[in-house]
């Protein structure tokens, strides 16, 4: 319970539907000094609007303090990833160890029966076992973010609003259950950086990803310095800071090269790649043999689509029907029929 | 849990409300009024308030003019530390709450043996090292309930030239207390009876010291401000009370006796020290002190895992730490019993115990292979 609408609707649901809910807020970082106020509180607002929604509801409530584990699996691995030249999903790093391996692991040793959250996807029952789909709402959808969850934690796991065609769909819910949070605005960007300045994270970390360094065209001719890599990511095209005639077309980043700690930047057409490779592999089938054909995202605000894939065992091999920009880091999800069928991570 | 009453084992955390207490808290509401106020409204008032604090000295053999009201257990180790600790040298025990920590946030540490006790070598190695130093220390510890050989500290004190500040938040109403010849012994209303809202620190004879809160004047110009009347009457009636030691240490012994039949792994912090009658830390190494709190109170047992911030989260025991636990500092949980735990407590407690052990070994047996 995140004190938000959407997990707020959920605990509603289940306590409505008869369910014995138990209520859980997970506390992953120290608010008050995430905004950078002296003598805030290291709990947010957020966790008492949690414990407001579940004392209303007259479910147990419990705040789980993981600060220390989101530091590690998230926020370290947040800025060990751009130190690479990479761009990160904390998001997808979070759903996969602090909240679906950790809370399933703690719903079974409390006797729960699941793990319910706000996620907007689906679970659904096929012949061989529990499926993840896309939410019925298509501006919703989050299994993008939810594609590194495995066949045992979705066998564990519910997402009550998957079935919801709308946003209002769920605040309608929100108001006729007597939700008090209904009104509450969506969250936005990446939690622990509230002030949206995220660089100032990684810098904490990883200072490296911080140090400016040259930024050259795909000869390696020096065109100008960047100001620390851990301010682009694959595919930008604003804030280089490059000087261009009228008639030249714009540079974009193709690429981050860490070793080196150089900004390549290329015009746009060079950008798209015919062959992506994808690693730290999810699968949600039993792996196909040979090429198949699928439907991919590898961002998160775009449409998935088409292109074939092939499994080496140990990497995905992703050739799109239009080449794509694909940056590292980013997660690679295939759909089938709406139906998330593997996830990982951008390799190159 | 469901259609059952749940069972208060968290009486570290607030006391069970004595009866008397809860008499002379109502009896207070309608007498209303201010001490302060000259007529006879705030004589009946005032009456309340000495004749609690009567209570109080003839409990704790002291004089009532060396007691300063306060609104509780925090603000008594503030207004101690804060007149004590200016142009001192101030050693704190490792294991102290919090109340007493941050109210003294340049104090050196005062190490404590693996039975939570303080060491005495240590204490005296920095007593040696220079003069004018104050030493806090709590008489029985929240977590564990293990009581620090106050005797001998103070004598090391009174050889040294030294204050001594204790913290008897949870010993006070539970066993004797002495004074020890110790400059400033605080109290807490709730920890022993009564309701929040009512502290109280006791001065060694003659000692003055500056108010933390000055306001208009009360106590004697210790400690200004209203006097909360219906905590303080509460506190007077809950300080009278009598205390059944050895029925509550039988509990809490057959509590401890069949932890360790059901789980033989389990450690009882402090166990070969002096303790409380009615607190027991039982470490389940492996298993952190969240999962275990909130099992349980999903079965209807309320206990504790140490002191919890105030925002509900559950983290590793300072206490545990400074006694050498490591990495299972984490996985203590705090059994406290209230003066009026039931008979059945032992075995309803650890019904829901072994119903939790066992799932949780099965889980870890599936999770091992």
């Amino acid at each position: 319970m995140s004190g938000g609408v959407d997990s707020s609707v959920v605990a509603a649901l289940l306590h409505e539907q008869g369910h014995e809910v138990v209520g859980a807020t997970l506390q992953l970082y120290d608010h008050g000094a995430a905004v950078q106020k002296k003598g805030a509180c290291c709990a947010g607002q957020d966790i008492h609007d949690a414990r407001n929604v579940a004392e209303n509801l007259g479910i147990p409530h419990y705040v789980l303090d993981r600060e220390q584990r989101f530091r590690e699996a998230v926020i370290q691995d947040f800025a060990d990833s751009y130190a690479r030249g990479e761009t990160p999903i904390p998001c997808i790093r979070c759903n996969q160890t602090v909240k679906f391996h950790d809370l399933t692991e703690l719903a079974a040793d409390l006797g729960c029966e699941a793990l319910a959250t706000g996620h907007y996807a689906r679970r659904l029952d096929g012949p061989d076992g529990p499926e993840l789909h896309q939410a019925v709402d298509p501006v919703r959808d989050q299994s993008y973010f939810l594609a590194q969850t495995t066949r045992a934690q979705l066998a564990k796991t519910l997402f009550p609003l998957g079935g919801y065609a709308t946003k209002a769909e769920v605040r309608a819910e929100a108001v006729r259950l007597g939700v008090a949070v209904a009104e509450k605005p969506d969250s936005q960007d990446i939690c622990f950086v509230p002030t949206g300045t995220y660089s100032d994270v990684v810098g904490k970390f990883r200072p490296e990803a911080l140090e400016p360094g040259e930024i050259v065209d795909v000869a390696g001719n020096v065109l100008g310095t960047h100001r620390g890599l851990a301010r682009y990511t694959v595919g930008q095209g604003r804030g280089l800071g490059l000087s261009r005639r009228e008639d030249e077309a714009p540079l974009y980043v193709a690429e981050l090269d860490a070793k080196r700690r150089r900004v390549v930047v290329a015009h746009r057409e060079k950008l798209a790649q015919t062959r992506i490779r994808v690693g730290d592999v999810n699968w949600l089938i039993d792996p196909p043999q040979g090429a198949f054909r699928c439907e991919a995202k590898l961002r998160g605000r775009e449409r998935p689509a088409g292109m074939t894939a092939e499994w080496d065992g140990a990497e995905l091999v992703l050739t799109p029907d239009a080449p794509g920009i694909a940056a590292p880091g980013q997660a690679a999800v295939l759909y089938q029929d709406g139906r998330v069928v593997a996830g990982g991570a951008i390799r190159s | 849990m469901r259609g059952m009453t749940a069972l208060d084992l968290d009486a570290n955390a607030t006391e069970a409300l004595r009866p008397a207490a809860r008499e002379a808290l109502l009896a207070a509401l309608d007498v209303g009024g201010n001490p302060s106020s000259v007529h006879g409204g705030g004589r009946a008032a005032r009456r309340i308030v000495e004749q609690a604090r009567a209570a109080l000295a003839a409990r704790f053999g002291v004089a009532p003019g060396d007691i300063v009201l306060t609104s509780g257990g925090t603000e008594a180790n503030a207004l101690a530390l804060h007149g004590l600790a200016a142009g001192r040298r101030v050693l704190v025990g490792a294991t102290e709450h919090p109340a007493v920590r941050s109210a003294a946030p340049g104090a050196t540490l005062l190490p404590v043996e693996r039975d939570g006790t303080v060491a005495l070598g240590s204490l005296e190695a920095l007593l040696t090292e220079g003069p004018s130093a104050l030493v806090c220390l709590m008489a029985a510890n929240n977590e564990t309930g293990v009581l620090h050989p106050l005797g001998e500290v103070a004598e090391l004190c009174r050889r040294h030239g030294a204050l001594l500040h204790v913290d008897a938040v949870q010993s006070a109403g539970r066993i004797g207390l002495e004074a020890l010849g110790a400059a400033s012994i605080a109290l807490s209303a709730h920890k022993l009876g009564g309701v929040p809202g009512a502290g109280a620190l006791i001065l060694a004879p003659r000692l003055h010291l500056p108010a933390l809160i000055a306001g208009g004047g009360q106590e004697r110009g210790r400690r200004g401000g209203t006097e909360p009347l219906p905590a303080i009457a509460a506190f007077g009636a809950a300080v009278a009370e009598t205390y059944d030691i050895r029925r509550i240490a039988a509990l809490r012994d057959a509590i401890e006796a069949g932890l360790r039949r059901i789980a033989p792994e389990v450690v009882i912090a402090g166990a070969t020290a002096p303790r409380l009658p009615n607190t027991s830390l039982a470490v389940l190494p492996g298993i952190p002190a969240e999962t275990q709190v909130i099992a349980l109170d999903l079965a209807g047992i309320r206990v504790s895992a140490g002191s919890a911030c105030s925002s509900g989260k559950v983290a590793a025991s300072p206490v545990l730490e400074a006694m050498g636990f490591g990495v299972d500092a984490g996985c203590g949980l705090r059994i406290s019993l209230p003066w009026n735990a039931p008979e059945e407590a032992p075995a309803r407690f650890l019904h829901a115990y072994a119903e939790m052990y066992a799932r949780l070994s099965s889980r870890r047996a599936s999770r091992a292979t």
